[in-house]
């Protein structure tokens, strides 16, 4: 009894990970995972990717991520700056395909300007509750 | 107390988070990750056959004057499959369907088109998801109405469902 239990949860740990890899199969681009030559390049490449959400996993960034989307976002990233493209080029070439959503740093325009402004207006609005208290007691 | 309005602040604080909760009940969310491409020209690209006997898939051949879809799919892909009888009944009604299989084999690809029809002409392998991601496509499947002249004019995410059939049918129409 104790013994097909153990051969069922072995079997679990084999058939698991087939179901869950439905990613298809494919090479993975060479870049996605090779740093550039040149450690300044490597550098700004670097950047860029943490700065840039994973399409498929979304929480994460695509430097951080081990999706196939992700990997295909790096190799694209490390050739455009290869390629001598600034970082801000880059991240505006991804927004044009998917959006501001694609980036971690939103601009400062619509409602990305209401979260850049927002630690200030609520440090006017505390000061402004706590007026009070830096008034003279007379 | 000299100013009473100040008693129905905490109250009007808590009707806001609780309206904001209540909102996130209400009205559903969207997780899709929508392509920014939509209006705009086809990116270039060539890829080559996905399959034996089948052509590969430039964006040329998509601006040939006619419009017509561009279904991307996989043969790893489950919704795939339960859209195959949608995308054919598509075909039978006169759309005319290209493919792009994301990250497939050419023998899985075969065994697919085996199994549930083919209903494309074309169909190019992007194995590196290199295409993808210049059409700002998020996953599979994923079906783009595309303009005579290459223009993207629609992003269907997801799976097609028989309700989804005669709107496609009407871009498409829209289109001409």
């Amino acid at each position: 009894m104790r013994f097909s239990f153990f051969v069922a949860c072995a079997l679990l740990l084999v058939a698991v990970p087939q179901m869950s890899f439905g990613q298809g199969s494919g090479p993975t681009p060479e870049l996605a995972n090779r740093q550039l030559g040149d450690p300044a390049q490597e550098k700004a490449a670097t950047q860029v990717m943490h700065a840039l959400r994973c399409i498929q996993c979304q929480g994460q960034s695509i430097a951080d991520s081990d999706a196939p989307m992700a990997a295909t976002m790096r190799a694209e990233v490390r050739q455009q700056i290869a390629d001598g493209k600034k970082p801000d080029a880059i991240r505006q070439w991804m927004i044009e395909r998917y959006g501001e959503w694609v980036s971690f740093e939103p601009d400062m325009k619509g409602s990305g300007l209401l979260l850049w402004a927002a630690p200030l207006l609520l440090l006017f609005l505390g000061l402004f509750m706590a007026r009070g208290l830096f008034r003279r007691k007379s | 107390m000299n100013r009473p309005w100040l008693l129905w602040l905490p109250l009007a604080v808590v009707a806001f988070i609780g309206g904001l909760a209540i909102y996130g009940l209400v009205v559903p969310k969207d997780d899709m990750v929508h392509s920014a491409m939509v209006g705009r020209k086809l990116p270039e690209f060539a890829l080559p056959p996905a399959t034996v006997g089948i052509e590969g898939l430039s964006n040329r051949d998509l601006a040939d004057g006619k419009p017509r879809l561009l279904n991307i799919f996989a043969s790893w892909c489950i919704p795939c499959k339960a859209e195959a009888p949608y995308l054919d009944a598509l075909k039978k009604s006169g759309a005319e369907i290209d493919a792009i299989a994301i990250r497939d084999k050419p023998e899985d690809v075969a065994a697919f088109l085996a199994e549930f029809g083919n209903p494309f002409r074309r169909i190019g392998s992007d194995s590196e998801m290199a295409v993808q991601l210049k059409l700002g496509s998020s996953g599979v499947p994923e079906t783009y109405v595309v303009g005579g002249d290459g223009t993207i004019l629609y992003q269907h995410i997801g799976d097609i469902r028989a309700e989804h059939v005669p709107m496609l049918l009407e871009k498409l129409r829209e289109a001409q």
